[in-house]
């Protein structure tokens, strides 16, 4: 079993870190509860905290504050080799002297197991990867993405792993053999039923991977949900930007006493239902691209430019001293000047201080 | 195809200083040895030729292998001494904090003393009456004197020499060290490795172009030792450190026998050659990919 919750947990690099201080803190505390079996991204710019929080769950780093349970069993205090867990990190990690089939055999003869079970266990993991041909092969030899399989190898071929951990682990692959990686990853979770945890800044990546996307910026979670809802509805206007190509228009806007949006004194309806609850806070409009569109009324707005992108085009429009994106299907007029946008109300949100108004 | 490479001599002139340079510098008074050895000479500046007679003299006498086995001897010895010791001091010395530098500098040390300074200091350190070394040896019961007795000789000789050395091969494997990648440590943890596993599979491998560095560089050092040697016991007591440069010296300058001094000269050269590619080509066995 492996479901992995996560309580309160906190990091600092510091030996005194001020509780008062955001600054000495990789990790500001954050709970999360995983499934068993599940698969799951972090995601987040370079810095954000997320491999910190990678190396917490496996054990590489003891947490200041907080514990990690998995399944029922605390194991915060105990060393990566006694977690039933395998990582894969950014830089493919092979023993060079060793053969891809000694590699793979690494962590079970560490742990005493029978060579009888060493034998079998290797042939099946390196069935399921597609390396028996090479199982005799010196390790030092393969290319990239073939000692990242071997990487990930050690952690499948142990059969007390329940979690696997990736930290960026395509990073360092050829473009082309990416996705066949990626798919290979997808059809290894499918098969084997383990709880996998993948980091990355590579959006692409993490939508497609996981059924829940964590996303973090300054050591903090700013929203947990699935795909759809971090694209429909972002939590945070961080969110809204570093998902979706391009990403959410954010703009700066007013709130009214009656509680409606002016957006350069054009009032927009929003989803949220109490705006003027934002009303002295610094507010914001957030709508995706794909949610705006021309209408024969709405705001006025100067076409500034029109980048066709195949599929679709993004027309960069004017409102004032607002630049909004708009996403223009294949076959849709585009005004070649002046025209009016309008925004689709159900997804188009308001942002106080950042945050969503609900 | 038509040739569109440019030809021009010109370009030779560019080239001349390094060729003078080596020229002097090597490839000249090499070939002065060699002529040296070929010859005869009785003074006067009159030289005769004697074809090898000099190589057949030399490799034929008992006083050349012996001087040539205490070389071997010694080498071997500073070799085993130094390489694992050095290891061990660097996988010891810290990673990070004020302990690195402070390390750093007290291993370097000993690299920055000149080697007669080195000789001497040993010299005084070992003296069995006055010297710390040599003093509290005889203290402790030892019967210590390496001014009279071979062995005497032979430890003081050893010790100085993992004491200056020893920290050339820490120096380079700890820089050998510190380029080892955290994740191979963070995968050997999660894989359940054994510190010796670590250091077998991880530390080894990836130290390997640095201790080929180290094994030749000591090895070469070693076989040419002769300051400290000089300094600290003359190649005493009787012959027991003649060590092969010292002999040489002897040969050459002592009795001035330019011939077989010259012949001696180039075997010392060929045998440092053909032993430092000897370990090369071993050590870089199976490395084409």
């Amino acid at each position: 079993m492996a479901a992995i919750h996560l309580k309160q947990l906190r990091h600092s690099y510091r030996a005194q870190p001020r509780d008062d201080v955001a600054a000495d803190w990789a990790l500001r505390g954050l709970d999360l509860q995983w499934r068993d079996g599940g698969a799951y991204a972090l995601l987040g710019p370079s810095g954000c905290g997320k491999t910190t929080l990678l190396n917490l769950i496996s054990g590489l780093l003891q947490p200041t504050h907080g514990r990690v349970l998995f399944g029922e069993r605390d194991v915060t205090a105990l060393e990566p080799g006694e977690r039933n867990i395998a990582q894969v990190f950014q830089f493919p990690v092979v023993y060079d002297t060793m053969s891809v089939f000694d590699n793979l055999a690494f962590p079970l003869r560490n742990r005493g197991v029978a060579a009888a079970d060493v034998e079998r266990r290797v042939h099946e993991i390196a069935a399921m990867l597609d390396l028996e041909d090479r199982l005799t092969h010196r390790a030092s030899g393969l290319t990239a993405d073939g000692k990242q399989k071997i990487s990930l190898g050690r952690g499948l071929v142990r059969s007390d792993v329940a979690a696997i951990l990736f930290d960026e682990p395509l990073t360092v692959i050829d473009p082309h053999l990416k996705w066949r990686l990626r798919s290979k990853l997808k059809e290894l979770h499918q098969r084997v039923g383990l709880t996998m945890v993948y980091v990355t800044h590579d959006q692409t990546e993490a939508l497609t991977f996981a059924e829940q996307v964590v996303v973090m910026i300054d050591g903090q979670v700013v929203q947990a949900g699935t795909p759809v809802e971090l694209f429909e509805r972002p939590r945070h206007t961080f969110v809204g930007h570093f998902i979706g190509s391009p990403g959410m228009n954010v703009l700066p806007c007013a709130v009214d006493a009656a509680g409606v949006a002016r957006l350069d004194g054009h009032a927009v309806p929003v989803a949220s239902r109490s705006p003027a609850a934002a009303r002295d806070k610094k507010t914001e409009l957030g709508v995706r691209p794909e949610f705006v569109r021309f209408a024969d009324g709405g705001l006025p707005v100067r076409v500034e430019r029109v980048s066709d992108v195949g599929r679709f085009r993004i027309v960069d429009a004017r409102l004032g001293e607002h630049l909004v994106k708009a996403l223009i299907a294949e076959g849709q007029k585009v005004p070649s000047d002046g025209g009016h946008l309008a925004f689709d109300a159900a997804r188009t949100q308001l942002y106080a201080d950042g945050w969503i108004v609900d | 195809m038509a040739s569109t490479k440019v030809h021009n001599q010109k370009a030779w002139w560019l080239v001349l200083p390094v060729v003078l340079l080596v020229a002097f510098n090597a490839v000249i008074p090499l070939m002065a040895v060699v002529n040296y050895s070929v010859q005869e000479t009785f003074g006067n500046n009159e030289f005769f030729f004697e074809g090898v007679r000099w190589f057949k003299d030399v490799m034929q006498s008992a006083r050349f292998r012996e001087s040539l086995l205490r070389q071997l001897l010694f080498t071997a010895i500073v070799l085993a001494i130094q390489l694992p010791l050095g290891v061990a001091i660097a996988l010891a010395m810290p990673r990070k904090g004020i302990g690195v530098s402070i390390c750093l500098v007290l291993m370097a040390m000993p690299l920055l003393i000149p080697y007669n300074v080195v000789g001497a200091m040993w010299n005084i350190f070992a003296l069995p009456d006055i010297g710390l070394m040599g003093w509290g040896l005889n203290r402790l019961g030892l019967d210590f004197n390496y001014t009279r007795q071979p062995v005497s000789a032979w430890v003081t000789l050893v010790a100085m020499d993992v004491w200056h050395w020893t920290s050339l091969v820490v120096l380079l494997t700890y820089a050998g060290l510190s380029a080892i990648p955290d994740a191979f440590y963070q995968a050997a943890r999660i894989d359940g490795a054994s510190k010796w596993a670590i250091f077998r599979f991880i530390q080894l491998p990836k130290l390997k172009h640095v201790l080929l560095i180290a094994v030749l560089l000591r090895f070469m050092d070693s076989f040419m030792i002769y300051t400290e040697a000089v300094v600290l016991t003359g190649g005493g007591p009787g012959n027991a450190t003649t060590v092969l440069s010292i002999d040489l010296v002897k040969i050459a300058l002592g009795q001035f026998d330019l011939g077989p001094g010259a012949a001696m000269s180039l075997i010392y050269f060929l045998i440092i050659l053909l032993l430092s590619w000897l370990f090369y080509t071993v050590m870089t066995r199976g490395d084409e990919n």
